[in-house]
Parts: structure tokens; C-alpha cells; sequence
């Protein structure tokens, strides 16, 4: 099973979690720039932390066989913090990297006026860059952010196939997949989805246009929730192909329109029509 | 510094497919923090010597006449492809002489991260004229914690001095005495002292 995760905080995790992804599989990741759970009270903080999402980072997940690559934004939770509001300068510094595959986590937090206006002016930048965005929806009350999203992603004039909009469950999934958007879930340990749940969901809505992720942070999450999922779908009759679609060829897909995407070195698909040429050579 | 050691940009030039060529008379009229961080997805990343790759290559260029504050900026701003790219550029004579001293600030940071292609980046020709010897001193005996071969230090063996190999008798004491091994490549500096 070769896996891409698509949404993982690494900068929170330590050298075990990388060594058990990749003896699970993960050959590549996007780090999306988030919070960090302490507020931050300067551009200066965000500043470092975009250096480390694009230097010291994918640096600690080579040493793994990992390639990291990153999305670049201010996150609705401190787009509220007026001593943050200058990060939107520094972005299209950031936005002409190489490793920076996507605009994001844009999206909402509270729905203040405050987020309305970061959230448009990212969405713009993203059509500027020629990058497609990744959109966080709100914990409370999502179903409502989510529409609002949607909303705003429409006004914007981004095509639907350039956005995908996280942390969906099965409240929300709907009203995403008839948007054309790109539909992201996050496989927690108690909280977001679990992989059972996630099954249901791609045996009604299908395997295209859907993105799984662990979301892993520096709260109780689980870096191998990805994985899990893969052996869910398979006990639950997916083929290895199924899987490989999910778990490796979507997120491909997805970041490729960034046209920035480098997986040199990572091993090609071992499942030809759903059977492994290896044979359980590799875990 | 000694001119023998670095390369001229025309060398370089040479080096350059016809089409990065053009997209770096393209890229020479455009801001430098627009085409420096672009360079890569624009000309590629073939290795077109044992030193170079296309894109390094045409970052170097970039650099030639840049002012130093826009060398430094770049570097601050960059990934680590980037600033790898800076570092190669000082070992370039049209990049490195009219800087001077004003670069040695990148040297040191490359120097104190944890980055072992950042740090043996550092250790070219330019650190070997301008880094000062306690400075240069640490930055070997890092080589050494980092795994980095002392073979790409530019400055080795040139400038060893009693307290360098005072530095590195203790480190292989060290090891020794935790039952590790000392790196073979630390040995000969510690048989053969100058």
C-alpha cells in the first residue's frame, strides 16, 4: 500500500512518527500551514514557521524517504488577530516556492467579517499563483460554515476542481460533492471521522474527487490513521485499486495541478487491476 | 582569494542548455525575488556537470551583479534549494569577489543549522578566506557530529592548526570512551598532525 497524506501537521510530530509512516507506506505528504495551538502575536513567528515548512522539514522527512511538500496561508483562527493580519503580505513571498503545492488552510473558524475578508483575499492569491486551495471548515457549526463556504468559493471564480474542502463528515459530504469540489476527511482517533465511518461514505459517494487524511497535529490524533483507512476499505471488499486511488493517486492528482508536485524517487504503483505483483514483499 | 579555486560565471554559461539560456535573459529583467524561487520549475534540474545542475546554475547567474543586500535577501527568503544555490555562488568568482566580506552572515547561518547539505554548502572556498579560524574550527568539528565528510571542506587540510587537532583528539577521546567508533577520516588528521 503506498500512501500520500494529503493534510499532516509533521512539525508537531516527532522522528517515531515518521519512521512508522514510512514503514506503513507513506511515501509523501502535504504539510498545511496551520496554528499551532499557542497563539502567535507577531509576522515574525509566522515567518519562521513558513522557513521550517519549507527548509528544515522536508529536510527531517527525507531522512525518512518521505517528500514534504506544503500549502501556505493565513488560518481563519488567527485571521482574527489584528496583530496577524500582516502575514497576508508576506504570502506571495511564500506562494513562488517550489515545495508550496496549495493556497491554505484558508476557510473559517467563528464566521466573523474578520475571516470573510482574509478567506476572499486568499482565494484570490490562489488564482494569482495558479494554485489550487485547501479549505479547513469549522468544528462549530459546520454544516452552516460549510455552505458558506461553498459560497464563497463560487463568488470567487476559482473552478470547483481547484478547491478542496476538509473536514467533511457525513452531514456535510453532500452539498460538497454536488459542488464539484474536491471533498476532504480527516480519521481521528475520537473526534472527525473514523475509518469505518469513512468506509460507508466511499461505498455511497464513490472513490473520485475524495481525500483522506490523518490531519495529525499536536493534539490526539494518529499519524497512521491514513493506513487504517486502506485496511478498512479492504476488508470491507475494495480492491487494491480502490486504495491506491484514495490513498495515493487522488492526492496526486489534487496537488498536480500545482504543476509543482516532485515524487521523484518514490516507488511506482505495485497493484496492477487490483493484484500486487509483489506478493506481500512489503508490509 | 585564491582565484585558482573559483569558477568563472562564463564557465557556467557554458554549461546551459539553449533554453535555459533564454529564460534566463527572461528571467534577468524580472524582479530577482520573482525569478530566483521560480528557476527551478522553469529550467529544469538535470545535473549538466559533477558540481552543477541546471537550476543552481541558473541561479548563480542570477546572482552576478546583484547588490549585497538582495544576495542576503534571497537567502533569508529562500527554501533550501535556494539558499543551497546562494552558498554555490559564493564559490563563483563574479559572485564572490565583488561581495567581499558582505556574505560571510549567510555562511554563518548555514553554519548553525542542522541541515548537513546547508553545512557542507558552507564549507567552500569563501569560508576558507573569510570565516574566522575559531569559527572555522566548530564548523569542522560539526562536519564531524554531522556525518558531513571532511573531504568537502574546501579549507582542509590547509587550515588545521594545533587547537583544531587539540579539538579532535578530545571528540575521538570522547568516543572512545562511550565504546563508539571514530570516523576514519578524523584518524588521519589525528596520525598525520601538520
Amino acid at each position: 500500500m503506498r500512501i500520500f497524506d494529503p493534510h499532516i501537521h509533521m512539525t508537531s510530530r516527532t522522528t517515531d512518527d515518521y519512521a512508522a509512516m514510512a514503514a506503513h507506506g507513506v511515501q509523501a505528504l502535504v504539510e498545511p500551514a496551520f496554528w499551532l495551538g499557542q497563539p502567535r502575536t507577531s509576522v515574525g513567528s509566522f515567518v519562521d514557521y513558513f522557513d521550517a515548512l519549507i527548509g528544515w522539514e522536508p529536510f527531517r522527512a527525507s531522512q525518512y524517504g518521505i517528500k514534504h511538500h506544503c500549502t501556505i496561508a493565513l488560518n481563519p483562527k488567527e485571521a482574527n488577530d489584528p496583530r496577524c493580519r500582516e502575514v497576508l503580505e508576506v504570502l506571495p513571498r511564500y506562494l513562488a516556492k517550489d515545495g508550496v503545492v496549495a493556497v491554505g488552510e484558508v476557510g473559517y473558524d467563528s464566521m466573523t467579517p474578520e475571516e470573510d475578508e482574509v478567506f476572499a483575499t486568499q482565494l484570490q492569491l490562489a488564482k494569482q499563483f495558479e494554485l489550487p486551495v485547501l479549505v479547513h471548515t469549522p468544528h462549530r457549526d459546520k454544516a452552516a460554515g460549510t455552505t458558506r463556504t461553498l459560497a464563497v468559493v463560487k463568488e470567487s471564480g476559482l473552478e470547483p476542481h481547484s478547491v478542496v474542502v476538509d473536514h467533511l463528515n457525513e452531514l456535510t459530504v453532500k452539498e460538497v460533492a454536488d459542488s464539484g469540489c474536491w471533498m476532504g476527511f480527516s480519521i481521528y482517533p475520537d473526534t472527525k471521522m473514523d475509518p469505518d465511518r469513512m468506509v460507508v461514505i466511499l461505498q455511497q459517494f464513490g472513490t473520485e474527487r475524495i481525500l483522506v487524511n490523518s490531519a495529525a497535529d499536536w493534539g490526539k490524533s494518529d499519524p497512521l490513521r491514513t493506513y487504517a483507512t486502506g485496511q478498512a476499505m479492504l476488508a470491507a471488499g475494495f480492491t487494491e485499486d480502490d486504495v491506491d486511488q484514495v490513498l495515493w493517486r487522488n492526492p496526486v492528482a489534487f496537488y498536480g495541478q500545482s504543476q509543482r508536485l516532485d515524487l521523484t524517487g518514490t516507488e511506482p504503483d505495485d497493484t496492477y487491476e487490483g493484484n500486487s505483483i509483489l506478493r506481500g514483499a512489503r508490509a | 582569494m585564491r582565484p585558482e579555486v573559483l569558477t568563472p560565471a562564463t564557465e557556467l554559461e557554458m554549461l546551459l542548455p539553449a533554453s535555459a539560456r533564454t529564460w534566463l535573459a527572461e528571467a534577468r529583467r524580472q524582479p530577482l525575488e520573482t525569478a530566483f524561487p521560480a528557476a527551478a520549475r522553469k529550467v529544469g534540474r538535470d545535473r549538466l556537470s559533477p558540481a552543477w545542475t541546471t537550476d543552481q546554475a541558473v541561479r548563480v547567474l542570477l546572482l552576478v551583479g546583484a547588490p549585497a543586500t538582495d544576495v542576503l535577501d534571497v537567502y533569508r527568503y529562500g527554501d533550501a534549494a535556494e539558499k543551497l544555490a546562494v552558498l554555490h555562488a559564493l564559490s563563483v568568482a563574479d559572485v564572490a569577489h565583488p561581495l567581499d566580506d558582505q556574505a560571510l552572515p549567510i555562511i554563518e547561518d548555514a553554519i548553525r543549522t542542522n541541515d548537513r547539505r546547508l553545512l557542507a554548502a558552507a564549507l567552500g572556498p569563501y569560508a576558507t578566506h573569510h570565516l574566522p579560524q575559531h569559527a572555522f574550527r566548530q564548523a569542522v568539528l560539526k562536519c564531524v557530529f554531522a556525518d558531513v565528510p571532511l573531504a568537502v571542506v574546501d579549507g582542509l587540510p590547509k587550515r588545521v592548526d594545533q587547537e583544531l587537532i587539540r579539538m579532535m583528539s578530545d571528540f575521538a577521546a570522547e568516543r572512545s570512551a562511550a565504546g563508539r567508533d571514530t570516523p576514519a577520516d578524523l584518524e588521519a588528521y589525528l596520525t598525520c598532525p601538520p
